[in-house]
């Protein structure tokens, strides 16, 4: 078993934190343009935010927030389809942790619950199948959200229901996928991101090899770290270097895990289970043609899309208007540039997905970068076009 | 397996021989052996009073169970206005069917706990609610004592002031959260749930003058600073360093993104001092836990915030927590 210790140890060294910044500051002193660098997966903006790294850095390096948190991307008439899902009497609906209070257009799963569906948050996607073992007389569906990382989990969920002749497990698929997501935001352009650092977990499944096509197309560094400050302000560097020299290559900060090809064991099973779905709509993005999976034709009885297709919707439903979650996602908008930003969105009180989800974006400035934005400790105060509008406290908020 | 029935709460036979066999024998002392409608005290005042009810799941955890939280917390909550628990009250809303056994082990473990502060539990109520009215046990304490070192309170702290802990914080939370089935965890972690009018008496008698002092129960360290920011109209700088944490309470944090100075505490405590009585105050405090430490001081600002200092110069607000997923623990 790991020691819970060690999760953290020795990635928070003080020294190493102020020289890595001390030497970004030397050499991004070299650089005529700041680099705008997409952090790809909202994991590394909770470590930038929380551990105030861009506090440390030169206002030539600027962060823009990605599309790579999975409740912030799921659109509203997936999340109606939990709840639709959740309201059939016979349907047990199992989802993960921050999944229940994200808003579709009817509300959210925590809502329906106090409605009388029956939904269940759990850690562990296996969970689901002893729900469903525990209830021969119901329908359990396992409403499966996220990218590569988890996708594996969901593929060893499917074979132990089907080893285990446990018929009783349905699956409503919204596994999506990192290349197409960082490829729309490049292709649309707006953004004009220079760099990406990559989240690791999901290269630690799918190997650093699926941002080289990114990297080719449009000469772009991308860096593939971990989630510890020092991982970040490591690859941080390793982006300016690459600045320096007038590259743009694939490299790996995160070689504690992360291989050229990944865990091809984990690849295989997903491959063997799910098919690229051709179409995707990605709140914020609009829809991305092959960018998530469905289950396989040999699955079909367990997805639950065709199998309570009578129940669902299928139309798709746009953001509220005043929500710029869309606009977030695709790195046009920083958090605090929302008008309800810390007003009529809150952590508890969200609006869109990008204030509920842990990994959030408009969540992480939330909780911390409040100090900030008072004290003008960040470029985002300076650069973003709308005032400061973040209010102090929960209190005052709903007074 | 004997078990508790709907009768046990009914008023007759089954209730007396409950009441007697299990809480009297327990719990006994000569007011409650009285048997009144109310309990007839003798109290010199001013008089600290508090209620709190208990609710938490599972009910028995790594380092204590519901009985020892329902004593140390009402106990606690006397404590942190310099008062010496002396009487409690005690009511238990059984669910039918809950084991007996159970209960026996609740109620012992409830007496060993008011030991430790010398109160007494003087009357007390027994209902029996059907099965799934309720989860196991509920029960609630009331405690009265006698303040011994007046005027301690969350307007009290000034400029200057050293902000203490006890001990390390996030313990008890960390141990419920890893009790819960879905997480199914290991860890060596225990609560911290325990009495901590000893050394609070400890503290007045070495003369240390306390400002502030509170239990960082629901909401953990976060929540009383800012508590403590808003009540004083002050400031307060943390250091995040120096806030003792254990090593499996960063662990459980780090896998599920919550944040240690959020979760829930049951024997550990937060004090304002002055600067001069920090050595005192520490002093004393190690006498019970070497992991007692100063971790901020409060500045006088026109923001009434928590401002929290990291390790390479970074700073942010420690805000009250909110919007988790936090199972319930108390
Ligand atoms: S603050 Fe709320 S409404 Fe605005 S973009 Fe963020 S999540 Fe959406």
């Amino acid at each position: 078993m790991i020691e819970l210790k060690d999760l953290s140890q020795g990635f928070r060294n003080p020294e190493l934190m102020q020289s890595l910044s001390q030497r970004i500051h030397q050499l991004s002193a070299q650089l005529s343009e700041s680099v705008k660098i997409m952090e790809v997966c909202g994991g590394h903006t909770h470590t930038i935010m929380k551990y105030g790294l861009n506090q440390l850095l030169p206002r030539n390096i600027e962060f823009i927030h990605g599309p790579g948190c999975p409740v912030c991307i799921m659109p509203k008439e997936r999340i109606d389809h939990a709840i639709e899902l959740a309201m059939l009497p016979e349907v047990i609906l199992v989802t993960l942790g921050d999944m229940i209070r994200v808003p579709g257009s009817k509300g959210t799963l925590a809502q329906c619950r106090a409605k009388g569906g029956d939904v269940r948050p759990v850690y562990d996607p296996l969970d689901a199948l002893e729900i469903a073992k525990q209830n021969p007389d119901r329908k359990v569906v396992f409403f499966a959200i996220g990218f590569e990382t988890t996708t594996p989990m969901t593929a060893v969920l499917l074979e132990l229901a089907e080893k285990q002749n446990v018929a009783n497990l349905y699956f409503h698929i919204n596994h999506v996928l990192v290349p197409p997501a960082v490829d729309a935001v490049m292709a649309d352009g707006a953004a004009k991101v220079t760099a990406f650092i990559g989240p690791s977990h999901v290269s630690a499944i799918t190997g650093s090899d699926i941002y080289q096509p990114i990297v080719d197309c449009y000469h772009t560094p991308v860096v593939v770290s971990g989630f510890e400050p020092v991982d970040v302000m490591q690859s941080i560097l390793m982006i300016v270097e690459q600045k320096v020299q007038g590259i743009a290559k694939l490299e790996v900060q995160y070689t504690r895990v992360v291989t050229a090809k990944g865990n091809q064991a984990a690849q295989q099973k997903v491959a063997s289970m799910f098919t690229l779905r051709p179409h995707f709509r990605w709140r914020g993005l609009g829809d991305i043609p092959l960018s998530s999976l469905v289950l396989s034709e040999q699955y079909r009885h367990r997805d639950a899309e065709i199998v309570f297709a009578d129940a669902l919707s299928d139309q798709a439903i746009e953001d509220h208007k005043a929500c710029q979650c869309a606009d977030i996602l695709r790195g046009l908008a920083k958090p605090n540039q929302c008008r309800v930003f810390g007003r009529g969105c809150t952590p508890t009180k969200p609006m869109g997905s990008c204030m509920v989800s842990s990994e959030g974006a408009c969540n992480a400035y939330y909780r911390y970068a409040g100090l900030a934005f008072d004290l003008d400790l960040t470029k985002e105060a300076t650069t973003g076009k709308a005032s400061i509008n973040r209010a102090k406290t929960e209190k005052e908020i709903t007074a | 397996m004997r078990t508790v029935q709907l009768s046990h709460g009914g008023g007759g036979q089954e209730m007396n021989k409950l009441i007697s066999d299990l809480f009297f024998h327990h719990f006994q002392n000569e007011i409650l052996l009285k048997a009144e409608d109310a309990a007839v005290l003798q109290l010199e005042g001013p008089i600290a009073f508090t209620s709190d009810s208990f609710t938490v799941s599972p009910l028995f955890f790594a380092g204590g169970d519901i009985g020892k939280l329902a004593i140390a917390g009402t106990v606690n909550d006397l404590a942190m206005v310099g008062a010496q628990p002396q009487y409690l009250s005690c009511s238990f809303i059984i669910e039918e069917g809950f084991e007996y056994h159970k209960l026996e082990t609740i109620v012992k473990s409830m007496k060993a706990e008011l030991e430790k502060s010398g109160a007494q539990i003087v009357c007390g109520d027994t209902k029996v609610v059907p099965r799934g009215a309720a989860d196991g046990v509920f029960i609630n304490t009331t405690g009265v004592g006698t303040v011994k070192y007046p005027n301690i309170s969350v307007s009290q702290l000034q400029a200057g002031d050293a902000i203490l802990v006890s001990r390390d914080i996030g313990c008890h939370g960390s141990c419920i959260l890893m009790a819960r089935d879905e997480l199914r965890l290991e860890s060596e972690l225990v609560s911290d749930c325990a009495t901590l009018w000893p050394v609070v008496e400890r503290l007045i008698e070495s003369g240390v003058s306390l400002h502030a002092m509170r239990d960082a129960t629901r909401g953990g360290l976060s929540a009383v600073l800012n508590e403590w920011c808003e009540g004083s109209k002050i400031q307060i700088d943390v250091e995040e360093e120096k806030i003792p944490i254990a090593d499996a309470v960063q662990g459980l944090c780090e896998l599920y993104g919550f944040e240690p100075y959020d979760l829930a505490n049951e024997g550990t405590m937060i004090l304002a001092v002055p600067a001069k009585d920090v050595p005192a105050a520490l002093d004393v405090l190690r006498l019970f836990s070497p992991n007692a430490e100063q971790i901020g001081t409060v500045v006088e600002a026109q923001q009434h915030k928590v401002i929290m200092h990291n390790p390479w110069g970074g700073r942010r607000y420690l805000e009250l927590p909110q919007g988790e997923l936090l199972p319930r623990i108390c």
